[in-house]
């Protein structure tokens, strides 16, 4: 496959692993935050952090929309198809994930709701010019990547006169889940992230530009990353470097698809149909400040929360659950007490084991190997 | 004419036609069915018998039964569909254990309303599935439940064989320095059938890989009939297979990316929905598990084989009181090959 | 995130606002509403039944130059630092 194998390649990994250990202060640590789960994803895919040296490490930041969905969501998506009978669109992603009272979608599609997969909101639309006695609603989740193709089948229902049709709107933006990570951090003075991996796709419809504000006010290097395990080891080369040479500025390796401007026309199409919420809960950050998205009132009768009569109910997370320090890099997997003992992909219980890239669920699947064996394990 | 053929050729007739409740009564309509559909496709000397049961003798040895319940959907996807999935799927049970397959019955639970047409393909694939395999199927059932009640067709087959004497194949066999080995290529099946499902169709030349393995398990245990483990890889794919076994075991693998055969198709479709081809479902091809020192033999014997290809080493078995199953990948890192709780779904985060 | 992949553009479809593109030896149909100037032979990154963005050939060429290079200086590195010591 072009332009992805050659991202993959072992004898540049291994060039660039030497680069980096050369250019790599030993006399000090490097913390780089991969703020997106597709780095993470990579990361332990490929093993990348085998081939780092010991003074370079990642921490896993909270971008996986899945995970920082809270419960109270999915408890409105359930009641939804439970209770009113929709059909409820979703991707993948959002089946298996627990809600409250350990229930799921793919349980209630068990019980008899009307749940069904779909690879895009195209596919949903289709289903309800298929069904037009049946009310179809698609879940929507997904950082700024995601949303755009939302917003183009929001308008294709309006034009099409859809009677049918909506959206529950989960939409998140990634730059106010980065200023409530850094803004924690200044606070509780807790974690030391010195830069941070800016996630790949979301860069390709907003562009770099909105970067330049943390590298400034935080005064920590912003390095756009591709997607592939080369991608992220080049990235952290550069990130490296402006840790070396004292700089914070905004730079770009993903320029194959980053612009600094983005994607103009996807981001005027979402401008259309969307609007900026006050405050949006976010598992394990709490309530965010401008860092949602819901249905303009233009297209109000494709927003699903304004159709049906259902409201999100405040939901808890497990006492002990570690996800929020997790979520903003202040802990790791390990140091959770329910991880890998109460909480496991098969029982997942916070945010971070529930999506495959969430960081627990990755460090269990790909990192697992490295820990001393524990007397779970053994048993 | 006589009046019972004029009797069959209006039977005939409503090949047109639909699956009734009254095609599981067990009254005429049954057995008109039963003739001129299952036995005109299937038929045999023991099916021509007519009664509920078969009797046969078996030569001297073990004999090893199995069984298997089909509930796929979508019922026809390319390369075959469950009747020619289901006499495949329960050859290869027989066959995993190293034994020579002989007889198949198959039971059918049909859905009131199921086509006709539809089911006389599904039996004619069965047939010709079962008569390229040589294994026949020797007797068999018919049931019709009320319309929402199944999904169209359910078949159950269960399969009788004989195994060769020195041939203790089993899954708790494998040993710390055994090789790994694979039949061919991986996902081909679990491929086929998602790109025909709705709502994620893509367009792929993958067809199933279904397909009687028995041929080449007999020339697998000729050429090392002290082979440890036999199985294919069907739902969860090897990464589920190989860690029944290391837990059945109680051993730990290693297992090279590298050296894993896959189509362009699959790994690209698996990229585009985010699966991991470990996991996705093989209905022809099988692993071996079998000492160091035969595994190059038994990589030659199955790659002398049209089912054996591309065989390939693609491993070896270690100590690890845990049952690890783990990787070395592509890039030089390590990961894990969870056993995983459910299907793989496709994502897009 | 955002689980999205490069692919080749097969053939496009102005009024429906489509394309077929290749992902290695796989075909999808996929929107293009969200760009403009869409021709076969381009490459763009499809995420959800979308193309997000355009793949720049001359941009992905030059990374893997700058990757490439970035490990022969650091062998050269090496082998000087070895040779001083």
């Amino acid at each position: 496959m072009k332009y992805v194998d050659e991202f993959r390649d072992r004898q540049l990994a291994e060039g660039l692993a030497k680069a980096i250990r050369h250019e790599a202060n030993t006399r000090r640590s490097y913390n780089v935050m991969e703020f997106c789960g597709g780095h993470t994803h990579a990361i332990f895919r490929y093993g990348v952090q085998d081939l780092m040296p010991k003074n370079v490490s990642y921490v896993h930041g909270p971008g996986c929309p899945v995970c920082v969905l809270p419960i109270g969501r999915i408890d409105h998506a359930l009641e939804l198809s439970e209770q009113h009978g929709v059909t409820l669109c979703s991707y993948g992603d959002m089946l298996r994930v627990p809600a409250s009272k350990r229930r799921s979608l793919l349980k209630a599609k068990a019980d008899g709701a009307d749940i069904r997969m779909v690879y895009s909101i195209d596919d949903a639309l289709k289903i309800a010019r298929q069904n037009p006695s049946r009310e179809v609603v698609f879940f929507a989740i997904g950082f700024e990547t995601t949303t755009p193709p939302t917003a183009v089948a929001i308008r294709k229902a309006q034009a099409e006169g859809l009677k049918n049709f909506s959206v529950f709107c989960n939409h998140v933006l990634t730059p106010a889940a980065l200023k409530a990570i850094l803004g924690n951090a200044e606070e509780s003075g807790s974690v030391s992230i010195d830069a941070f991996l800016g996630p790949s796709h979301v860069s390709s419809v907003i562009g770099s530009k909105p970067y330049e504000y943390f590298a400034d006010k935080y005064k920590r290097p912003v390095v756009i990353a591709g997607f592939e395990p080369l991608d992220v080891m080049q990235a952290t080369l550069m990130a490296i470097r402006q840790l070396n040479e004292g700089r914070h500025v905004v730079e770009n390796q993903y320029v194959r698809v980053v612009t600094r401007d983005g994607n103009v026309k996807a981001q005027t199409l979402v401008a259309e149909v969307l609007e900026l919420r006050s405050s949006f809960e976010w598992r394990g950050l709490g309530e965010v400040p401008s860092s949602a998205l819901r249905i303009r009132e233009a297209y109000a009768d494709f927003d699903a929360e304004k159709r049906f009569g259902v409201t999100t109910k405040p939901s808890r997370d497990a006492k002990s659950c570690e996800c929020p320090s997790i979520l903003r890099g202040e802990k790791k997997p390990t140091d959770c007490k329910l991880f890998g003992t109460v909480c496991t992909p098969d029982n997942p219980i916070g945010s971070c084991m529930v999506s495959s890239e969430g960081a627990c669920a990755a460090y269990w699947t790909y990192g697992r190997f490295r820990q001393p064996s524990s007397p779970l394990e053994a048993a | 004419m006589t009046v019972i053929e004029a009797r069959f050729a209006k039977a005939d007739a409503c090949l047109g036609g639909a699956v009734e409740m009254i095609h599981g009564s067990g009254g005429r309509a049954t057995a008109e069915l039963v003739r001129n559909l299952f036995h005109r496709h299937l038929g045999n000397a023991f099916l021509a018998q007519g009664n509920d049961q078969a009797a046969f003798d078996i030569g001297a040895g073990r004999l090893v039964m199995t069984t298997d319940a089909h509930v796929i959907a979508p019922l026809f996807f390319p390369g075959g569909d469950i009747g020619s999935l289901a006499v495949h799927g329960t050859i290869n049970d027989v066959a995993m254990a190293g034994a020579r397959p002989l007889y198949l019955s198959a039971a059918f639970v049909l859905e009131e309303g199921f086509p006709l047409a539809d089911l006389d393909r599904i039996v004619a694939s069965m047939a010709r599935a079962s008569r390229e395999a040589g294994v026949p199927v020797v007797t068999g059932d018919t049931k019709v439940v009320e319309k929402g009640k199944g999904d169209g067709v359910f078949i159950t087959t269960t399969g009788i064989g004989l195994v060769p004497e020195g041939v203790h194949i089993s899954g708790d066999r494998a040993c710390p320095g055994d090789a790994i080995l694979v039949s061919g290529t991986l996902g081909d099946h679990g491929i086929a059938v998602l790109s025909k499902r709705e709502n994620l169709s893509f367009e792929t030349e993958i067809v199933s890989d279904s397909a009687a393995l028995h041929g080449l398990v007999a020339d697998m245990v000729a050429a090392v009939p002290t082979i440890h483990c036999l199985r294919d890889p069907t739902r969860g794919g090897l990464g589920s297979t190989l860690n029944e076994i290391a837990q059945q075991s109680r051993v730990g693998m290693r297992l090279a990316e590298s050296a894993i055969p896959f189509k362009p198709d699959v790994v690209a479709a698996c990229e585009l929905l985010g699966l991991d081809p470990l996991y996705i479902a093989n209905e022809g091809k099988l692993t071996a598990i079998c000492e160091k020192g035969d595994a190059g033999r038994l990589l030659a014997a199955m790659r002398a084989h049209p089912l054996g290809r591309d065989a390939a080493i693609i491993g070896e078995v270690v100590a690890d009181v845990h049952a690890f199953v783990q990787m070395q990948t592509r890039f030089g890192g390590n990961r894990m090959v969870d056993w995983l709780l459910g299907d793989p779904l496709p994502r897009i985060c | 995130m955002c689980l999205a992949l490069p692919a080749k553009v097969l053939s496009i479809d102005k009024e429906a606002e489509t394309a077929v593109v290749a992902l290695g030896p796989v075909k999808k149909e996929i929107s293009t509403a969200l760009l403009d100037e869409v021709m076969p032979g381009d490459y763009v990154l499809i995420h959800v039944g979308y193309a997000l963005h355009k793949v720049s050939s001359e941009e992905a060429e030059r990374t893997l130059a700058m990757i490439r290079e970035a490990g022969e200086d650091a062998e050269l590195s090496a082998f000087v630092e070895g040779a001083a010591s």
